[in-house]
């Protein structure tokens, strides 16, 4: 039903239903807001009303008014620039500065902090109360994240990121009044809890209250250590996300300059974790085709390239951790083959080697810690940084991003195919499996674009025709989708030859450690952007099937010899245990 | 009898049966459990939370969101000062301090023999009696420092 309304005096129309700040914006006006969180492509609604930013005056009521959580009505009148309005917005937000350390000059956060930010637009010139500091400044860290309770103003956005993304909720609000905080229980790190370090908190947290781990000093010191041979491979979704960094449209694919960047941050050798997607590919169709078609293991088949939904097997659903793909993910791959096979190949000792991955995705950090992805108590993969903690690097050592040109990735772990570059979107990992499969039976190549496993939110079921076998699909976009799934497989009520799970909804482009933008950005229009910059590439490539890829095929005759061979088993596979 | 904590955790087990695992319970639960066990230590809080099939935070969320709950352990003694409106302006701040100097105990404390707890409280409902002190429910009034000799006199 369309209303008719005032707002600042000029007639508007909007739909009953609808908050005031939903109709301010349609109608260019901005209300600040600090606590509330809406994301479309979910529905993921968080507005508590906590932080009283948003105030807005409206005639014929004694009090102000949050825009956050007020809906409009016919003949209402809003006033969102009066006097009253805006010193009110501007007290709330310097109480809650009150509460806050004032140490902007040292927080990772700043530049991107949503409070800073506040107190720039609401004209905040000098900080007006001083009180007690409910929270002491000390951060609490985690492999994958920190925490520092000092920095949080309790929207609660982080609370309901886990809810309501993940349907995990391992944090919540503890003790009460001025002491209030958010944690997990008994105030522990990330590391103690049944958290599964996707990073969807970090994302939606306005202040530095939670920052991903970072780790770009250990990655400088290694490249300044002359003994150290450092070399870095990146995701696939890290080239459409990057740019974003240094102020390159939403979605710019930045691959050359990215690999440019690296070079000159001094990296020995640049290497695409674009192969490691290709190589889980191909020992994850030959683990799938195995299991269909020979009965060697578990049926549904589910994916373990996440790290997030493999942690959240392990914690959650224990009974399906033989379902899982005992393949190692990219990451894991490309990092046990650069300390093997290019090592040997290179005639480099492996102990002076040291891994960077660059991930779109934190919980990649806690993955390069497990003890089972080593050797003698040396990690495969040294370190793993974020899309925006290499940023800050490229940032540091005064490189020009913008203006580099683009450069090629080294070889022999270089190349991917487009089967590869689609793993950062929800759906892609299974539409790889599909196309390899396909090949690998047909010994031709078929229909590529498997369309109907473009499951980029919810949950996309399908029944697909490979080489003659009826086979059924399921792919879940984040952990809440993933727990109906696995609740009706559990049930019986349904059944699958495999299925797909990538714990950040719409996939790695939308990972816990990819850029984030300012809050009128619609976080739909993000993924919608990067999603199809990732589709665009893969169409462009000559190669869309894993097992194309020529690196790969020299890989398997070198030193391989097939998929699912003695010696991939030792270098390729892992296992999981129960947490 | 004192009850081994298989015993604590069994009769526990079954409360939360009797409620049907139900997570919209869990005070109801807790406040069980903490007059099973005498407060709830963190084993308790993961047992409940892994019994209703929700995330310990949760728990822990709500346990310190209740003055009534508390995860330190009582002493045999529970001393209650009460700091209500009317207690407070006949003195019980003195009260209180005197207990803290006689027993070497801060509010809120437990000695480390696990003899004695001290703790305040707001308005015990008994003012015409102010100030007023609770010692293991039993009700003092008309306190004065030089009583709470008296009291603990009698609480050897
Ligand atoms: S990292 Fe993910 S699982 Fe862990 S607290 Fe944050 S949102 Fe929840
Ligand atoms: S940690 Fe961040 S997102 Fe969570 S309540 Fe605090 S400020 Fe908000
Ligand atoms: S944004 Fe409206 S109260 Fe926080």
């Amino acid at each position: 039903m369309s209303i008719n309304l005032f707002l600042n005096g000029l007639p508007v129309s909007a739909e009953a239903g609808q908050t005031v700040l939903q109709v301010a914006k349609e109608n260019n006006i901005k209300i600040p807001t600090l606590c509330y969180l809406f994301d479309k492509t979910t529905g993921l609604t968080h507005n508590p009303a906590a932080c009283r930013v948003c105030m807005v005056e409206i005639k014929g009521r004694r009090n102000l008014a949050p825009a956050c959580v007020t809906e409009v009505s016919e003949g209402m009148e809003i006033l969102t620039n009066t006097q009253k309005a805006r010193l009110a917005r501007k007290t709330n937000l310097e109480l809650l500065l009150s509460d806050h350390p004032k140490d902007c000059f040292v927080c990772e956060k700043s530049g991107k902090c949503e409070l800073q930010k506040l107190s720039e637009d609401l004209g905040v010139d000098r900080l007006r109360y001083e009180g007690a500091m409910s929270k002491s400044n000390v951060p609490v860290v985690g492999t994958a994240y920190t925490r520092d309770d000092a920095k949080c103003v309790l929207c609660g956005r982080c609370v309901d990121a886990c809810k309501q993304y993940q349907e995990i909720a391992v944090i919540s609000a503890t003790k009460r009044g001025f002491a209030t905080t958010i944690s997990g229980e008994f105030g522990l790190s990330s590391n103690e809890i049944a958290c599964i370090n996707c990073g969807q908190c970090v994302k939606v947290c306005p202040t530095g209250a939670l920052l991903a781990t970072n780790q770009t000093e250990a990655v400088f010191e290694a490249l300044n250590d002359p003994e150290k041979y450092v070399v870095v491979h990146t995701a696939p979704s890290t080239r459409v996300s990057l740019g974003e960094e240094f102020g390159l449209p939403i979605g710019t694919n930045v691959q050359g300059k990215m690999v440019h960047a690296l070079r000159l941050l001094g990296f020995k050798k640049i290497f695409d974790t674009n192969f490691g997607a290709d190589l889980t590919i191909m020992e994850e169709s030959n683990e799938f085709l195995d299991r269909v078609l020979k009965g060697t293991g578990k049926l549904p088949l589910m994916t373990s390239c996440c790290p997030g939904w493999v942690k959240y097997v392990e914690h959650y659903y224990p009974e399906f951790l033989d379902n899982l793909s005992s393949c190692k993910s990219p990451q894991g791959m490309q990092a046990a083959l650069i300390k093997s096979y290019f090592a040997e190949k290179e005639g480099i000792d492996p102990k002076k080697i040291i891994t960077v991955s660059i991930m779109p995705c934190i919980a990649k950090k806690f993955e390069s810690a497990r003890a089972e992805l080593g050797k003698d108590g040396i990690p495969d993969n040294d370190i793993s940084i974020s899309v925006k903690e290499l940023a800050v690097m490229i940032r540091k050592a005064g490189i020009q991003f913008n203006s580099l040109n683009d450069q090629t990735y080294d070889s022999l772990l270089g190349e991917g195919t487009g089967a590869a570059d689609i793993f950062g979107n929800t759906g892609g990992v299974m539409e790889a499996v599909v196309r390899n499969a396909a090949f690998l039976i047909d010994k031709q190549e078929t229909d590529v674009d498997i369309i109907t496993l473009r499951g980029e939110a919810g949950i996309t079921r399908s029944t697909l025709n490979i080489g003659g076998h009826q086979l059924k699909l399921a792919v879940a976009s984040g952990l809440a989708n993933a727990k109906l799934l696995l609740d009706a497989v559990k049930a019986g009520t349904e059944s699958y030859d495999a299925i797909e799970i990538m714990a950040c909804p719409g996939g790695c482009i939308n990972g816990g450690g990819q850029p984030e933008h300012p809050v009128d950005v619609e976080y739909s229009d993000i993924l919608k952007t990067r999603h199809a910059t990732i589709r665009g590439i893969d169409k462009k490539k000559v190669h869309r099937i894993s097992a194309q890829n020529s690196e790969i095929q020299a890989l398997y005759k070198d030193y391989l010899k097939k998929p699912g061979s003695h010696k991939a088993h030792e270098l390729l596979h892992t296992h999981f245990t129960k947490r | 009898m004192v009850k081994t904590n298989k015993e604590m955790f069994a009769e526990l087990e079954a409360f939360i049966a009797e409620h049907n695992n139900d997570s919209a319970e869990l005070i109801a639960i807790l406040h069980q459990a903490q007059h099973i066990f005498g407060y709830l230590p963190k084993e308790v809080q993961e047992f409940i939370a892994e019994r209703l099939k929700i995330s310990a935070a949760k728990v822990y969320g709500v346990v310190t969101f209740y003055s009534f709950f508390t995860m330190k352990p009582k002493g045999e003694i529970v001393i209650n000062v009460c700091l209500g409106t009317a207690c407070f302006v006949r003195g019980a701040d003195k009260i209180l301090e005197k207990f803290e100097t006689l027993l070497n105990l801060k509010n809120g404390e437990t000695s480390a023999d696990k003899k004695y707890t001290l703790t305040s409280l707001r308005c015990v409902g008994a003012c015409g009696l102010a100030p007023v002190v609770q010692v293991n429910g039993k009700t003092f009034g008309n306190c004065t420092p030089a009583s709470v000799d008296q009291i603990l006199g009698q609480y050897k």
